[in-house]
């Protein structure tokens, strides 16, 4: 077993895909030489040469335009969009062609391709370096929506995208590109369009995918401490959902948290805690809760850490969900971890 | 080439008409265009590729493809209604200029297998205004791509002319500023526009880079079936193109150099109405679109939650 990086793993199953089939392209702005800003196409142009992993022109909608193109014919094109903000030229794109194009054509013209998206915040960039629009993609049918929080899974679902007949967005959780796990590649995990179970519980269920799986494991450790028992669910795919794993989960435990980094208004949390109240109300013992970023823009980097859920704020949620103590009147709620301290908020 | 201007004509006004008595849902006319349409598609080599706008169904008859099947998407049953990959022809694009990356990275993946195809971009004007114009012709250029991007400035975009849309001199300028060959040419004379679309493809094809060819001419018709013309330009202006007709400037000159005479004509004329006929005929009942057909091509194989929908949706038309 050898340590690997969640960055490491996606550039080893970049270069599994172009070594195993002569039909993938890498190309993006400073995927070649360079290697990627997060150094994701590390040597890739060095071992496969520059007609298989080369920079494009700066232009994102170009680049996913000549992707439609090359998918239309016979290629199986992987671009990188440098940092979520930056794929937003290309949206028109994705949304117009990309999306629509098996659709538009009766099933004729498939685009299999994939576009990397590295995406989210927690990592101290300044502005259009943080955003999480997965909400936008996740809304448009035709597009499949990925995002790893493991280093195995970046290696298998990214394999896995570049195989699919269906176009993938594929996010990249960037703050988590150097968390390491102790493992042997090529490895493959659970089919993309299931959900995982990442930790048992029995208590509630917290649901997160991306950068958030961390914290929601985190948090579920904590609780454990205080005596709570809370599942993780990792969604993996944010389309198509998987119903059964999240529904199953919830049923078991009777209560659910649904984190992510994005703006909680209209965010991908609410399908989630609508598709859970649908299918699941007879099992519910509280309100299915939300624990998302606030509804401003990204802020800068020194003001991120209020903005991005954090294990307590996950915690304090969890303790929001009409527990026992919570039905008894005149009993105050617990005052918010932030705003107490940890120490104090458990005595 | 005047055979399928005629014919392309005839189709055009029987697809107004048929608009007209609502078997179309709309109907953007080439009328005025047809020498940049067949003049450029009659261009193409068999394995080349045709990428049209909406406005291009002339172009499309002359490629070959059922004249039924490029009237699915204003007809209204289905998007596009041809098989792109037979005819290598894409989609008719309506979001303006999108689609002219993706002759660029067509162009690409057909070089990657060693073969010579090369793609013929038609525009509007108006669609030069548009950032993904520029990327697409500042991608072919760096990457040495053989794409045509045929300019058809037929001087209004909508109701919008083309010196509001541009300060350029002209639009084949552009073509200076991504270090590729400009042309401009008479888009009224079939013959010139094929001459120098097929120069231009055959120095693409040749790796002397991609080309942008404006041909001036006119969209003698509204925009669509919709449109009020007469708020935004004067009859005197369209008379006056009218009088430029590419048909009658073809037919001309193809009388005056003897190959084509009177019973020539009718013979054209004949093949044209038996089109139109055909098209009449095959549109004159109501389309039955399958509802169950929404489901079948969103994703290679329906997700779970599409197969619900799908069960709830034919459940409530057997109920309807």
């Amino acid at each position: 077993m050898a340590a690997t990086t969640l960055g490491g793993a996606l550039n080893r199953a970049l270069r599994d895909a172009l070594a195993e089939d002569p039909s993938v392209v890498v190309y993006g702005e400073d995927v070649g030489p360079l290697g990627g800003v997060f150094r994701v196409t590390d040597g890739l142009t060095a071992e496969f040469g520059e007609d298989r992993c080369f920079d494009s022109p700066l232009a994102e909608s170009g680049i996913v335009g000549t992707a439609v193109g090359m998918a239309m014919h016979g290629l199986r094109p992987v671009v990188e969009m440098q940092f979520d903000a930056f794929a937003l030229p290309a949206f028109e794109q994705v949304v117009s062609h990309v999306a629509k194009m098996r659709n538009r054509t009766r099933g004729r013209v498939e685009l299999p391709l994939v576009i990397r998206i590295p995406y989210g915040g927690g990592i101290g960039a300044v502005e259009h370096h943080g955003d999480s629009s997965e909400a936008y993609y996740a809304h448009t049918p035709g597009l499949r929506v990925v995002t790893p929080a493991t280093p195995a899974d970046a290696y298998s679902l990214l394999r896995e995208a570049v195989a699919s007949p269906d176009p993938v967005v594929f996010l990249e959780p960037k703050r988590r590109y150097w968390d390491r796990a102790d493992l042997d590649l090529p490895v493959r995990t659970e089919p993309m369009d299931r959900a995982v179970v990442r930790r048992p519980g029995t208590d509630a269920t917290l649901i997160a995918y991306g950068p958030m799986v961390a914290t929601a494991l985190e948090a579920a450790e904590e609780a454990r401490a205080e005596g709570r028992s809370l599942e993780v669910v990792d969604l993996r795919s944010l389309a198509p959902f998987d119903d059964d794993t999240v529904a199953a989960s919830v049923r078991r435990t009777g209560r659910a948290v649904v984190v992510h980094e994005a703006s909680t208004f209209a965010g991908y949390g609410a399908e989630v805690a609508a598709r859970i109240t649908e299918q699941c109300f007879h099992h519910l013992e509280a309100p299915v809760l939300r624990v998302g970023g606030l509804d401003i823009p990204y802020p800068p980097p020194h003001l991120e850490e209020y903005h991005l859920p954090s294990v307590d704020r996950v915690l304090d949620a969890v303790d929001r969900l009409q527990w026992e103590a919570s039905w008894v009147p005149d009993v105050p709620p617990p005052p918010p971890r932030r705003a107490a301290g940890r120490a104090e908020a458990r005595s | 080439m005047l055979r399928a201007m005629v014919v392309g004509r005839r189709f055009d006004r029987q697809a107004g008409a048929l608009t007209r008595q609502g078997r179309l849902a709309v109907y953007p006319s080439s009328h005025g265009q047809e020498a940049c349409q067949v003049g450029g598609v009659l261009a193409l080599a068999e394995d080349d590729w045709l990428f049209p706008t909406y406005r291009d169904c002339v172009a499309l008859v002359t490629r070959g493809v059922d004249p039924v099947e490029v009237l699915t998407l204003l007809r209204g049953d289905w998007h596009s209604g041809y098989d792109p990959d037979r005819h290598r022809c894409a989609p008719q694009c309506t979001p303006l200029a999108t689609n002219a990356s993706h002759a660029v990275g067509l162009t690409y993946a057909a070089r990657r297998k060693g073969r010579d195809t090369a793609a013929l971009v038609l525009m509007g004007d108006g669609a030069t205004s548009e950032g993904d114009a520029h990327e697409a012709y500042n991608f072919a250029a760096v990457w040495n791509t053989p794409v045509v991007f045929l300019i058809q400035n037929n001087q209004w975009a909508i109701s919008v002319p083309v010196h509001r849309q541009t300060a350029a001199p002209t639009l084949a300028h552009k073509a200076i500023g991504y270090g590729m060959r400009g042309y401009h040419v008479d888009g009224n004379d079939a013959a010139a526009v094929h001459a120098v679309v097929s120069r231009a493809l055959a120095e693409a094809r040749a790796g002397g880079g991609p080309a942008i060819i404006e041909a001036q001419t006119y969209r003698i018709d509204p925009h669509t079936n919709a449109d009020a013309p007469q708020r935004y330009r004067d009859d005197a202006e369209v008379e006056a193109w009218r009088r430029r007709d590419p048909i009658a400037r073809l037919e001309a000159l193809l009388r005056a150099e003897g190959v084509v005479d009177d019973a020539g004509m009718r013979r054209i004329e004949d093949a044209a109405e038996e089109l139109a006929a055909r098209v009449r005929e095959r549109l004159s009942g109501d389309p039955e679109p399958d509802p169950a057909e929404l489901f079948a091509h969103v994703y290679a194989a329906p997700t779970a939650q599409l197969a619900r929908q799908r069960r709830e949706l034919l459940d409530e038309t057997r109920e309807g």
